[in-house]
């Protein structure tokens, strides 16, 4: 059966490094509509960024490729997968070890996955030599409960 | 990015005010380099007090430029991190090698 979501939203973009700030500011504006506070933002955001960013740089290297961005909303969870049909990762386990990096003279600092990992509730990652990577995040927006309350208080008072 | 120089203290003062990405840090790079080669400065300073955004392309420049500071002698700091940006230098490690001033 097909999983029922909220929202969703669908992005696909040409892997040039200018797209980067575009496409995170696009996931955090979807976002926005789970109110999140601006440091759940600025997770999201920087998450994107570092996925984006290694599809651009290590799954099409020097070629042009598109990216694509699915992301879902679902009751207070955000889900983003972000892929390329780049040339893939040969072993996840070890490209996911904090300080690994295949690219050390571009002075990449191989935490882009540590990144992930931290500022997101869960990340996966799919790959396939010579197919491409897909890295599945997910992030679960804390309620405001206080202002809920507060709304409540408002809206019980003025009837 | 905005830069001062003090001749008096040899110091070279970067205040970065772009968003920090793997887009962006290339025109960093290059204007820091070019710059400590030019003043040849005893001390240089990052400030990312305007700094919006930062993703770890931000870890790969900074250890990039203590390296080139290293080189020419000078000694590297950094200043005013918040938020974010606070929390990926203190995951990556790298403020045990560059002391925040
Ligand atoms: N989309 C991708 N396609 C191919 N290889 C990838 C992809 N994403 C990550 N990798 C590999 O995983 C390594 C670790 O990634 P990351 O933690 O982001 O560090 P960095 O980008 O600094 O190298 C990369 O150096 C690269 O070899
Ligand atoms: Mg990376």
């Amino acid at each position: 059966m097909k999983e029922v979501f909220d929202n969703e939203m669908k992005l696909e973009f040409i892997s040039k490094s200018s797209n980067e700030a575009f496409a995170r500011l696009s996931v955090a504006a979807f976002a926005s509509q789970l109110d999140p506070t601006i440091e759940e933002l600025a997770d999201i955001k920087t998450a994107v960024s570092e996925a984006v960013t290694n599809s651009i740089i290590h799954g099409y290297d020097k070629k042009q490729g598109i990216v694509k961005i699915v992301s879902r909303l679902k009751g207070n969870e955000i889900i983003i997968e972000i892929s390329d049909k780049g040339k893939g990762i040969e072993n996840v386990d070890v490209a996911k070890e904090p300080l690994y990096t295949t690219k050390p003279n571009l002075e990449r600092s191989g935490m882009g996955f540590t990144i992930m990992e931290s500022f997101m509730d869960k990340m996966e990652v799919e790959s396939i030599i010579g197919l491409g990577t897909k890295v599945t995040m997910s992030k679960i927006i804390k309620p405001k409960i206080e202002e809920d309350e507060e709304e409540f208080k408002m809206l019980t008072t003025n009837s | 990015m905005e830069s001062e120089f003090y001749e008096k203290d040899k110091l070279l003062i970067f205040k970065i005010t772009d968003e920090i990405d793997d887009h962006t840090v290339q025109m960093i790079r290059r204007r820091a380099d070019y710059e400590m080669e030019r003043y040849m400065p005893k001390r240089v300073i990052f400030d990312f007090d305007s700094v919006t955004f930062m993703d770890s392309a931000g870890i790969g420049l900074l250890i990039g430029r203590y390296k080139f500071a290293n080189m020419i002698g000078a000694k590297l700091e950094i200043t005013n991190l918040t938020g974010s940006v606070r929390r990926i230098f203190d995951m990556s490690g790298i403020l045990k090698l560059i002391p925040v001033c």
